[in-house]
């Protein structure tokens, strides 16, 4: 069967994990990664791993983006960089899933709006975070069923499965995950925290999901609703768990989750990392199945003045 | 380093932590009346830098650690066009709290931030203290549960800290569980790596009863700022009881240039009566500074361990024994749901 070819901008952490998530992949395959440092063990990795591999950045992977039939790129650099690698690519008819807290194109959480993009024929389209991938589908489990007036996520990540460009820019990853929550999860206000915890032997990712009913909750109907979502989650993140809740506590509906990675380029502590690459490639995945269907188009957008 | 052990004529500026750190023991809810009435008594005191804000500092209201009574901006208001002397700071903690709440403690009047990591994670904090130094605020890099990385772990975090622009970094015990020589090994081990303009400071909880002797031996090694609470207002068994570490710098000859009458008064007739509980060194919060587990755990183990019917010591220890760190409070009530579970109290 045909695949559609991808590139990756980006060989850290993400970058990296994401390269095993593809070659798996029945509709996918990983072509190039791109980098800016020619000394980077990411690109090396890379290369062993049978991609073309460049060090220029973006710019030195356009030249080659027809001749290689490159239709999708994920970008797993930064917020700051992002706006530029995609409208390069765009403007050659590259769809960009984009894994930077950047979020310029629409924010997308598979089990929950995934076809929605794919109708819309979106160019670019955002994973928001590790956080907001493991936490905003148990938020919509929660306001599919009753209106949710604040929800607040709590995200607790293994100090080793967090590189250097999320360190520094944390504060990115908290914007752009509280609005997810709103935007995405479906309630009207909302808050994202973040915890990076050292403990060694690494802990698993945990996360926490608060949610505020306006009414008091129909505890049998959203605790039907969340077990139904984990299900819909483990089918790309085989190791998304359900430890302890819902608990409920006035109109308090709290959930308490753990997520296991499959342990390609990280430990299964780093479940941040497998759910971010997972849900990137069932996007990518999703839009390929759709292009090869002929029902997708790629256009080349014009670059943005 | 011997000739620093006379601190005869020493300077110390002290900072205080009740209306920050002692949100945590009133459970958020201290009324903007109660933190004018603290803050015009600590700035006629002679105190210098007084900590204002919701006991996790910007962005701290949430369902994870509580909602206080008022906003930040509205506590900021309230008590800084009263300060005649004092200068009022904020605790930033990155990945609760954001610049745009820094940019609005600022604009209120805020003039210093304890920027936060855990010990280790000092890398999640240069654009915090890029922008606080920016505003020009005192910025402090503070390196909680301090105890968690050796002396030479936590010199080089202090470093990074300082490569941002920190001026001062911290050495905080949030657990309470340091002894004399586990401070003095780690204002040391800073002092080495430290440019000289770069000051020391030390943030104690009082959980083994060392609040004290843990700041004076960090001052003989070369601190030059402690946070207290006046009345020892803090979480876990309170903070470095404030005119205790006065009464005994005067004694001693360390300059704080506070007015220790003044500062026994307002423990005695304005924060004792405001204590929900005797803020002391009991059987839990012992079990924190035994354990080493962080301070603000403490009152949400008891709620935890009546709701569950576990007793809180369990859970605490528990807590130290899975390595939780600050800001991870919404991991007692799974943990006290887990423990429950395994000990037949609750259905699995």
């Amino acid at each position: 069967m045909k695949k559609i070819k991808c590139a990756i901008i980006g060989p850290g952490n993400i970058g990296t994990d994401l390269i095993y998530k593809l070659k798996r992949s029945p509709v996918l395959e990983p072509v190039w990664m791109v980098g800016i440092d020619p000394t980077s063990e990411g690109l090396v990795r890379a290369r062993d791993m049978g991609l073309k591999t460049t060090s220029e950045g973006v710019d030195g992977l356009l030249p080659h983006v027809l001749a290689d039939e490159v239709q999708i790129a994920f970008d797993a650099t930064s917020a700051y960089v992002h706006k530029s690698n995609s409208d390069k690519l765009n403007a050659l008819g590259v769809l960009m899933v984009d894994l930077t807290p950047a979020a310029i194109g629409g924010l997308c959480v598979p089990p929950v709006n995934l076809e929605t993009h794919a109708k819309a024929q979106a160019m670019n389209v955002n994973m928001i975070s590790c956080a907001g991938q493991a936490t905003i589908p148990m938020v919509n489990a929660v306001s599919r069923i009753q209106s949710v007036g604040y929800a607040e996520i709590i995200a607790t990540v293994s100090s080793k499965s967090i590189g250097p460009g999320t360190r520094a820019n944390l504060d990115e990853f908290t914007y752009t995950t509280s609005n997810a929550v709103c935007a995405v999860g479906g309630a009207r206000t909302g808050k994202a925290l973040v915890i990076i915890n050292p403990a060694d032997p690494p802990m698993i990712m945990r996360n926490t999901i608060y949610c505020l009913t306006d009414e008091e909750p129909d505890q049998e109907r959203i605790r039907a609703s969340v077990l139904e979502m984990v299900k819909e989650v483990q089918k790309y993140v085989p190791g998304y768990r359900l430890v302890n809740g819902p608990v409920f506590d006035g109109k308090k509906v709290a959930t308490f989750m753990e997520v296991a990675g499959l342990g390609d380029y990280l430990p299964t502590y780093a479940g941040n990392l497998d759910i971010m690459t997972a849900a990137a490639a069932r996007t990518a995945e999703m839009f390929a199945t759709e292009i090869l269907a002929g029902r997708y188009q790629l256009k080349p957008v014009k670059e943005a003045a | 380093m011997s000739e620093l052990k006379n601190v005869k004529g020493r300077k110390v500026l002290v900072h205080d932590m009740a209306l920050r750190d002692g949100m945590h023991a009133k459970r958020e809810q201290i009324s903007t009346a109660q933190m004018i009435e603290v803050a015009t008594k600590l700035d006629d005191a002679g105190v210098p830098l007084i900590q204002v804000a919701h006991g996790g500092g910007l962005g701290g209201n949430s369902l994870q650690h509580g909602f206080a009574m008022h906003s930040n901006e509205e506590y900021w208001d309230a008590v800084i066009p009263k300060m005649k002397q004092a200068k009022v700071s904020v605790l930033l903690i990155p990945g609760l709290g954001t610049m745009k709440e820094l940019q609005s403690a600022y604009d209120h009047g805020v003039r210093s931030v304890h920027v936060a990591t855990h010990c280790t994670e000092a890398d999640t904090s240069p654009q915090h203290i890029a922008y606080a130094r920016k505003l020009g605020m005192d910025t402090t890099g503070f390196l909680m549960m301090a105890h968690l990385n050796d002396p030479k772990g936590l010199a080089t975090q202090g470093k990074l800290m300082e490569s941002y622009g920190a001026q001062t970094i911290y050495i905080t015990d949030s657990a309470g569980y340091m002894l004399p020589s586990d401070v003095v090994a780690r204002v040391r081990a800073l002092r080495e790596v430290l440019n000289p303009e770069t000051e020391i400071g030390f943030h104690g909880h009082h959980n083994l009863g060392m609040g004290i002797a843990n700041s004076i031996a960090a001052i003989e090694e070369g601190a030059s700022r402690i946070d207290a609470s006046v009345g020892g207002l803090g979480a876990g068994a309170g903070n470095t009881p404030l005119e205790v570490f006065v009464a005994v710098c005067d004694r001693m000859g360390i300059e704080t240039n506070c007015d220790l009458f003044k500062l026994m008064d307002l423990t005695q007739d304005v924060i004792f009566p405001m204590m929900d509980h005797i803020v002391r060194v009991d059987r839990s919060s012992l079990t924190l500074g035994f354990a080493g587990v962080y301070s603000t755990f403490l009152l949400h183990a008891d709620r935890a361990g009546k709701k569950y019917g576990l007793p809180t010591r369990d859970i605490l220890v528990e807590l130290g024994r899975k390595k939780m760190i600050g800001g991870q409070e919404d991991m007692i009530e799974d943990t006290a749901l887990t423990m429950a579970k395994e000990r037949g109290l609750l259905k699995a």
